[in-house]
């Protein structure tokens, strides 16, 4: 029941990227609109997949794979709504929409039936640590959009070639500054997924941190963000540099996200079965 | 009677013939009341701008002739010397006209905006003075609405097409709203002062103003509100300005790559945009390279101009669809209209029969209120469905252009007087 849900929800998601995607290539208002409203039916009914898949499963459902790549693609689109009705930059749409794609991609590969919960993830530090993880992702998720539209942009004006897509792209400063403000958002909530992950961890498996392959790269990528914020407030990494190191950020998320879950074993690995 | 042109524009006179044919606005107001006979010259208007003087009209044959010779009595430029400069065009390529006018399809810089409100005053102007008629007003109208739609539809008012208003837009391409940001002009320069004075009117915050002459630097601040400083501060200065315009005649280099460097280091890398008009150039095209500095120079700019305006006659190609398409829709009107009046006529000529033997018919029978109305209903019924025929057959033979013809026709046949006329006049008044 869920599952077709998801799949209503995931067909609105396709066709609100292909009006997305068309949208930057002509510049037509009401392509836009269009999209934005096909995006906005996608994800009520995506909240409703998720309402029913919880209801059915009797607890909140981010346990394996395929739910948490839903509600990454979830916080995701909730995000660009967002950040769409307060800044109005239609055009970032059209680079998170196709990304929303591939991520529901992923997840509609590894569709799952509930299952019963392992006791091990019965805590409430769970659904702390993990909506705050994904919240926090999601935002760096978006900065990787808006830094990636930054680079195509300063690109353009520094090799001087001012057709088309410059003429639609959003001007620099606004670009490095919804980065920054995305991610001063991001930081506390992946320290606070950190923290509650730890906490968890000493009550599931009695030890706060084990080195496993997800705590670590997740370590890494918060070291990697540390960093860049830090380096923003003392020096001023600003402009394109705070766009590569965002985009490069975004990459030790992905891995942290995926590649462990996929390449590298550990504790965290039962959400990969 | 057809919608008639006569006028001359940039394309085909030269400035010289244009200066004695441009109406004042006032002028405009007077010349109406000679230029509209109600007999040739039934509707009219003045289109009178730098680069074009234009009569519209909606007048009969004859029309161009006397547009023509009050040209020449009203300006007192002999006919000899305006025919060879004259266009008229009537009918369909009149329509064409204005609507190409109006959507900036006919100016001088592709796609400049001014033209359209050129068009709306002149306008309302003759609207004003009754000049203009059912005929002109739509016409008017629809060459205003053509025009949004060009502008909405296509890319022709898109981008800069000129040096100092494309640096403007890139200044704005990188730091958004200008609002907050400070500038700094070095040296003087016609091109360097207009860019200036385009980000000024763009809200800039504070301008610092640098010239080898001191003097000269003062005059130029006050003159764009800004503050003179003397040319050994610009180094340190650097640091607090966002956008910088150099022109300076200086032979070498006035900014250094290790002036920028010092400079984005002492503002915590925020970006400056370097807008170098001056030839052979003022700012080391090597400083490019530090991290968030824009180097513009006056080529990379040209050639950005010309891109522009490559981009609009590629727009402009577009544009003329829909003029195209607009064109078609207002003759439909146009020859609808030709119709109206014998429509118009016809129905009252058989409203007035109904109505008079209607009466006859009551005061004999002297009904009740009812059948009165059942009376009515039955007499307008059948006048509308015997007329409906025929309606319809006016009505196509107008959208085939035939319209004219029929109007005759019909006339011919039901014996109606030649009313049309005159209710086109009390229309008017």
């Amino acid at each position: 029941m869920d599952i077709i849900v998801f799949r209503i929800a995931a067909f609105f998601y396709m066709v609100s990227a292909v009006l997305y995607v068309y949208f930057l290539f002509r510049s037509r208002p009401g392509i836009s609109r269009q999209a934005y409203l096909f995006l906005l039916l996608a994800f009520v009914i995506h909240t409703a997949a998720f309402l029913i898949r919880g209801v059915l499963a009797g607890h909140f459902p981010v346990t394996d794979i395929f739910e948490s790549l839903s509600i990454f693609s979830w916080m995701l689109v909730g995000g660009y709504l967002l950040l769409e009705w307060r800044y109005n930059v239609p055009i970032l749409g059209s680079f998170v929409s196709p990304l929303n794609c591939l991520v529901l991609l992923a997840a509609s590969l590894e569709i799952r039936s509930i299952r019963p919960l392992s006791p091990v993830l019965k805590s409430g530090w769970l659904y702390i640590h993990v909506v705050s993880s994904f919240l926090g992702e999601a935002a760096f998720a978006l900065a990787f959009v808006v830094s990636t539209v930054y680079l195509l942009q300063e690109g353009r004006i520094r090799k001087k070639q001012l057709g088309g897509l410059f003429l639609r792209l959003p001007d620099l400063n606004q670009l490095d500054e919804l980065n920054y403000r995305l991610l001063t958002m991001g930081f506390p909530l992946l320290s606070l997924g950190i923290i509650t992950g730890a906490l968890w961890a000493q009550y599931a498996w009695g030890s706060y941190w084990s080195w496993d392959p997800k705590e670590t790269w997740s370590l890494i990528t918060w070291l990697i963000y540390a960093a860049i914020l830090h380096g923003r407030m003392t020096v001023g990494w600003r402009g394109r540099r705070a766009a590569v190191l965002s985009v490069i950020g975004f990459g030790a998320v992905m891995f942290t996200f995926l590649g462990v879950n996929l390449l590298l074993p550990g504790l965290h690995s039962y959400s990969s079965m | 009677m057809d919608i008639l042109v006569v006028g001359l524009s940039h394309k085909t006179s030269p400035v010289e013939l244009r200066e004695k044919l441009a109406f004042s606005e006032e002028e405009v107001g007077k010349a109406y009341s000679s230029l509209i006979d109600y007999q040739t010259v039934r509707e009219a208007l003045i289109l009178s701008t730098c680069n074009r003087v234009e009569v519209y009209s909606w007048a009969n044959a004859k029309g161009k002739e006397c547009i023509i010779s009050w040209l020449e009595k009203e300006r007192s430029v002999p006919k000899d010397a305006l025919l060879p400069y004259l266009y008229a065009y009537e009918g369909e390529e009149a329509v064409r006209h204005i609507f190409r006018v109006a959507s900036s399809l006919d100016s001088m810089v592709l796609g400049e905006p001014q033209i359209v409100g050129q068009v709306k005053d002149s306008f309302e102007i003759a609207m004003n003075l009754d000049a203009t008629g059912i005929i002109l007003n739509q016409l008017m109208k629809k060459a205003v609405s053509v025009s949004k739609k060009v502008r909405t539809e296509t890319g022709i008012g898109g981008s800069a097409v000129s040096v100092s208003y494309a640096a403007v837009e890139l200044a704005k391409k990188i730091f958004g709203a200008l609002e907050k940001r400070k500038a700094m002009l070095v040296g003087a320069g016609e091109m360097a002062e207009l860019a200036a004075m385009h980000l000024v009117s763009h809200g800039i915050s504070g301008f610092l103003v640098a010239n080898r002459t001191f003097s000269r630097a003062q005059e130029m601040a006050e003159s764009l509100g800004g503050e003179a400083i003397p040319m050994e501060k610009l180094s340190s200065e650097l640091t607090g300005v966002d956008i910088v315009i150099t022109s300076t005649g200086a032979q070498e280099y006035i900014i250094t790559k290790e002036m920028v460097q010092r400079a984005i280091k002492g503002r915590k890398m925020r970006p400056i945009f370097f807008i170098d008009i001056a030839v052979p150039r003022n700012v080391d095209p090597a400083a490019e390279r530090v991290e968030n500095v824009y180097i513009y120079d006056i080529d990379d700019l040209e050639q950005v101009v010309q891109e522009n305006r490559k981009r609009r006659e590629k727009e402009a190609d577009r544009a003329e669809v829909i003029v195209e398409e607009e064109v078609g829709r207002f003759m439909g009107w146009l020859r609808s209209q030709e119709v109206v009046p014998v429509i118009v006529s016809l129905r009252s000529w058989c409203q007035d029969i109904r109505k008079h033997e209607l009466e006859k018919t009551l005061a004999r029978l002297k009904p009740s209120e009812k059948e009165i109305e059942a009376l009515e209903a039955l007499t307008s019924s059948i006048v509308n469905k015997i007329l409906h025929p025929p309606l319809s057959y006016i009505k196509d033979a107008a959208s085939r252009g035939e319209g004219e013809k029929t109007a005759r026709m019909i006339k011919d046949i039901f014996a109606l007087e030649d009313r049309d006329e005159d209710k086109d006049r009390n229309a008017r008044k």
